[in-house]
């Protein structure tokens, strides 16, 4: 896959495939494409040459606000809407897609239960209301409300303190296992892609250098590039 | 002072009917200048190449002195002439300009974390403007819609000269005649009704800004 922005490539010949019901983390140095990737797969941005499947279709025949409503997103920091209180964030997708309101409810007050957020104590507070941390789990929370089969996040937990990163990490391994979601991940943290993704794509330049677990990236690494940034990273 | 007063007094009736008449010029032409410059901002918002020239051009016209342009409009045929049709025109292109300017920037300064976050999650174009940019946008909005307001019930009096009525008839009958109390007679009310529709206009702005972070 190929895409330039600004009159740069920012991906290069890109390829990566993510089975269902795995984990992968894109991640690389910064302006290595990893966003750009992401953005890719729900339309955010179109590539110039190539394709992205979602589940086998290419999306460039799809109606972007149809496919964009059947993909989970977490954006950092949440990107929370400040004038909604929780519950009228985590219920967007469901509103989009015209659920009667009983039905959002039941399913925002679940998916709250689910983050750690009681929601008697926290769905009617707004955004600005809460700590960095809880308002992330709300971002997943919005995220999950339609039950989408794959969630794209992109720096989920990069703005947050290392307390409440490392608290947040150890739930979405919890919530990965109960839900069996496929993600696609992108972060600047490799110890955060060892510990979040099933396999983990180091990228350089707009192009994918090698995909594998730990192991295959510290004792075989494709090339100069990975080496370096497998031992930098984890030093 | 109590000469002032119980001149006013006695004049209570005429002050009260062309205090109304200048609301009137005022809300009608404020009311129209967001009718335009509401629609008109948001589309600059879509066209980012067009926002510079059009927000140029209606600063510019902006400072043709206000005498001047309903001079410049009495000619013109449909919306000119003498009478109150011609300086509504004229105030609502002094109006349109905080209208626009404000409306573009309430919405340009929506943080685009949020702003993706409502494209990414699949909200339509209108969905996005309806839901997520209009209502954090509002306080700007309505904090241009108040400058707009407040600085027409200023201009509104110069209306006076070409026939539209308002508190301008006081003060130009009372500078014919030099009769100071007919001039205060006229300013007293525009100047209260400037502070009194700055202060309801300010209330709603706090309220809103209020309600939005509660």
């Amino acid at each position: 896959m190929h895409k330039s922005l600004g009159g740069r490539a920012a991906l290069d010949g890109f390829t990566l495939d993510v089975p269902a019901g795995e984990t992968v983390a894109l991640i690389g140095p910064s302006g290595c494409g990893k966003t750009t990737a992401l953005k890719l797969v729900n339309r955010l941005l179109g590539p110039d040459r190539g394709t992205v499947r979602v589940l086998g279709r290419d999306v460039s025949g799809e109606d972007p606000i149809a496919l964009r409503r059947r993909l989970g997103y977490v954006i950092q920091e949440g990107g929370l809407f400040p004038h909604w209180d929780v519950a009228g964030n985590v219920e967007t997708v469901p509103r989009l897609l015209g659920w009667p309101a009983e039905k959002r409810r039941r399913r925002a007050e679940e998916l709250l239960e689910m983050v750690g957020l009681p929601p008697g104590e926290f769905a009617s507070r707004r955004p600005r209301e809460l700590s960095g941390g809880q308002r992330q789990r709300v971002g997943v929370a919005r995220a999950l409300a339609a039950d989408p089969p794959i969630v794209l996040m992109d720096e989920p937990f990069g703005a947050l303190d290392p307390v409440a990163r490392r608290v947040l990490q150890r739930e979405f391994l919890d919530w990965k296992r109960r839900l069996a979601k496929t993600v696609l991940l992108v972060t600047h943290d490799l110890r955060e892609a060892f510990r979040l993704a099933d396999r983990v794509a180091v990228m350089n330049r707009g192009r994918v250098r090698q995909v594998g677990t730990r192991e295959d990236l510290q004792r075989t690494p494709a090339d100069g590039f990975v080496r370096e940034f497998v031992a930098e990273e984890s030093s | 002072m109590t000469g002032v007063g119980g001149f006013f007094w006695e004049r209570r009736g005429e002050i009260t009917v062309l205090a109304l008449q200048h609301l009137a010029l005022v809300g009608v032409s404020t009311a129209l200048a967001v009718a335009i410059g509401l629609p008109l901002g948001i589309l600059l918002t879509r066209r980012p190449r067009l926002a510079r020239p059009v927000l140029g051009v209606a600063g510019v016209v902006q400072t043709i002195p206000s005498l001047a342009l309903f001079g410049f409009l009495i000619p013109l045929p449909l919306i000119g002439g003498i009478g109150a049709r011609t300086a509504i025109v004229a105030l609502i292109v002094y109006a349109l300009l905080p209208i626009l300017r404000n409306t573009h920037a309430g919405i340009t300064s929506v943080d685009p974390a949020i702003v993706e976050a409502a494209v990414g999650l699949g909200m339509t174009p209108g969905e996005r403007l309806r839901s997520v940019e209009l209502p954090l946008a509002l306080p700007v909005v309505l904090a241009g819609v108040r400058i707009a307001a407040v600085v027409s019930i200023g201009l509104a009096t110069i209306a006076a000269a070409i026939g539209a009525g308002g508190l301008g008839v006081l003060i130009y009958r009372g500078i014919a005649i030099v009769d100071n109390r007919l001039i205060l007679a006229g300013a007293v009310p525009a100047a209260l009704l400037a502070l009194l529709v700055d202060g309801t206009l300010g209330l709603v702005e706090r309220r809103w800004s209020a309600w939005r972070s509660a």
